[in-house]
């Protein structure tokens, strides 16, 4: 019916006007869907190059001379692990503490800047924290040490672990806590064993997301934890990494070094995806 | 310390505690402890940030000392004869970091309409879920596909560039077809920093209010009219500082791109050229640095980093937060 009452421009400018939503509709599933394509072509390739380099050897023995093959990274896979252990120190104790400051003290006057500043924290590049660490651990003991890597990776961490606890603490009920003080509970006792334990799925997820994060870290690691082709449990000598092995790997000219990358690649990812996943699906749920 | 008006979780309420009224309505003891190591470990972030800036400014001193603004402006970088000038890093970070920026965002946007506007619930879900994981895998990852699939695809974009007669000509078209170089490094800064403006757009875009779209939709307007005209512009501002997150992504971003741009310290002047970013010659430079000239020029590369990224991402924030309350990223 109204077709027919309109003139013919009108008619044509319909037509153009549904062509265009037409053509909207299709740019923006197309844009979705290339979106996604570096991450399949990133995955397949990891998996179909990576999988065949990992056996046992890649996790117990150390590396092969150049040109040889065989060996593995398993220096790595443990410096990692030290890295991760020291960052965690500072990044938790630090973060969570600083998150547990702004939820619960909300009318402080420092909320602000301290917001603020995590923020801007996390902007940071991490590159230049690993100069910051450089400058304070590696300078005063005139050598590359694992200490540094940690601590650059801590400080990396902080901010992320201070948003995901102070979002956690927000979502707890102030009813819970209201029924802690009517107990007559000192503060301390309502946060420490009321108001934390209720977050703490929260808090884990969010500490094991910036964990994640900062294990793929290669840039602050390159003049801190250094890297290291032999065993070394002493956190103030060089310390290896599996983000350092794929550098220095893949920028090599070794066929045997590029699949000892490759393999370490497929490892950090599916260790990184695989804590995303979980976190999402486990913890997730239960704080709703 | 007195009550302002939202405090959402209120000060202890009375009846205070056996200890607190020993103390004739003083904070208990385990109270004041308690707040003092909060307040300590929260002021570490203050320590943190000022001792970060002050370490830089005091690496980087010597460098600014000796070339001064000029730092800025010089064009060589000449290790063995200390002549240093960060133009060609400042010029390939900007180049890579708009560059990438200019891919991402339309790319971004439309996957962000997508998911929050034209996907079905099921897909809409797992997809803005996937666009997530590409900020979780790690840069050198990045780097390392960028080496050995990325680098691969552009030489032979460059090589068809080279035995094309017409394209050939093009100065600005010009190069060694290695693979490595700024375009690489563009390409695989796209897809890294997709992720922020994505995910940002996406929550901007769900706080549109639903009369603002039915409101237009009355008017009978197709849907590409609804989101051209009245769910974009007002999700524009949140959008921005998506992108101005991004922005601060890529200017700071360091191994995948250090892997593919080709690390030659001079002024790009092709696409496909090789050159470094600022963030690159300091992960590819830093260890390798033996004089104090070196090291220092290349600490106060990091200093300018790191005052353009914080700027970068307080603005980035103080937009999104103007228009969320709580803020949502």
């Amino acid at each position: 019916m109204t077709a027919r009452l309109l003139s013919g421009p009108d008619r044509a400018r319909r037509r153009r006007r549904r062509v265009t939503n037409a053509f909207a509709t299709g740019t923006i599933v197309l844009a979705a869907a290339i979106v996604l394509t570096p991450l399949v072509l990133v995955l397949v390739y990891l998996i179909g190059r990576g999988v065949g380099s990992i056996n046992l050897a890649f996790f117990t023995q150390l590396p092969a001379p150049a040109g040889e093959s065989g060996g593995g990274v398993a220096q790595a896979v443990v410096g990692t692990l030290e890295l991760l252990a020291l960052a965690s120190v500072i990044g938790l104790v630090i973060g969570i503490g600083t998150g547990v400051f702004v939820a619960e003290y909300p009318d402080h006057p420092l909320v602000p800047l301290v917001r603020l500043l995590s923020d801007a924290l996390i902007g940071i590049p991490a590159i230049v924290m690993g100069i910051v660490a450089y400058a304070l651990l590696v300078v005063p003991l005139r050598h590359f040490n694992g200490l540094s890597g940690g601590v650059s990776l801590g400080l990396i961490m902080i901010p992320y672990v201070v948003r995901a606890t102070d979002e956690v603490m927000r979502l707890v009920p102030r009813v819970v806590r209201e029924a802690g003080f009517a107990l007559g509970l000192p503060r301390w006792r309502v946060v420490l064993q009321i108001v934390i334990p209720s977050a703490a799925s929260g808090i884990v997820t969010g500490s094991m997301l910036a964990m994640a994060r900062v294990a793929g870290e290669a840039a602050p690691l390159l003049f801190t934890a250094f890297g290291n082709q032999y065993w070394n449990f002493d956190p103030l000598k060089p310390v290896a990494a599996l983000p350092l092995v794929i550098y220095t790997y893949s920028i090599s000219p070794y066929d045997s070094w590029h699949r000892i990358a490759s393999a370490s690649s497929l490892v950090l990812v599916v260790l990184v995806l695989l804590t995303t996943l979980l976190t999402r699906f486990v913890f997730a749920r239960r704080t709703g | 310390m007195d009550h302002t008006t939202q405090d959402p979780i209120p000060r202890r309420p009375a009846p205070p505690s056996r200890l607190a009224r020993r103390k004739q309505g003083g904070l208990p003891v385990g109270d004041r402890l308690f707040d003092i190591v909060i307040l300590i470990l929260a002021s570490c972030i203050l320590v943190i940030t000022a001792l970060a800036a002050f370490e830089l400014f005091r690496g980087g001193e010597l460098a600014l000392r000796r070339y001064g603004l000029g730092f800025l402006t010089g064009t060589t970088w000449d290790p063995v004869h200390a002549k240093f000038g960060a133009l060609p890093f400042i010029v390939g970070t900007l180049l890579t970091s708009f560059g990438a920026l200019l891919l991402a965002v339309p790319l971004a946007i439309g996957a962000a309409l997508f998911v929050s506007e034209y996907a079905p619930r099921w897909l809409a879900e797992p997809v803005s879920y996937l666009v997530e994981l590409l900020a979780a895998i790690p840069s050198v990852v990045y780097g390392f596909w960028g080496i050995f699939v990325l680098a691969p695809a552009v030489r032979s974009i460059q090589i068809a560039i080279f035995l094309s007669p017409t394209l050939r000509g093009i100065g600005f078209l010009r190069s060694t077809p290695t693979g490595l170089g700024l375009f690489t490094a563009i390409l695989i800064l796209a897809v890294m920093i997709i992720p922020y403006t994505a995910s940002v757009a996406r929550d901007v875009l769900r706080l549109v209010p639903q009369d603002q779209r039915e409101a237009a939709y009355a008017l009978g307007a197709t849907r590409w009219e609804v989101m051209r005209h009245a769910v974009l512009p007002y999700a524009r501002a949140g959008i921005l500082g998506g992108v101005l997150l991004s922005l601060g992504r890529a200017l700071g971003e360091t191994m995948a791109v250090t892997m593919v741009i080709g690390n030659r310290t001079a002024v790009v002047h092709s696409l496909f050229g090789q050159t470094a970013t600022m963030a690159s010659v300091i992960a590819n430079e830093f260890t390798e640095a033996n004089t104090q000239a070196h090291l220092s020029s290349l600490i106060l590369v990091g200093l300018i980093l790191f005052l353009i990224t914080i700027l970068v991402n307080i603005v980035a924030r103080v937009l999104i937060h103007r228009l969320t309350p709580e803020g949502i990223a």
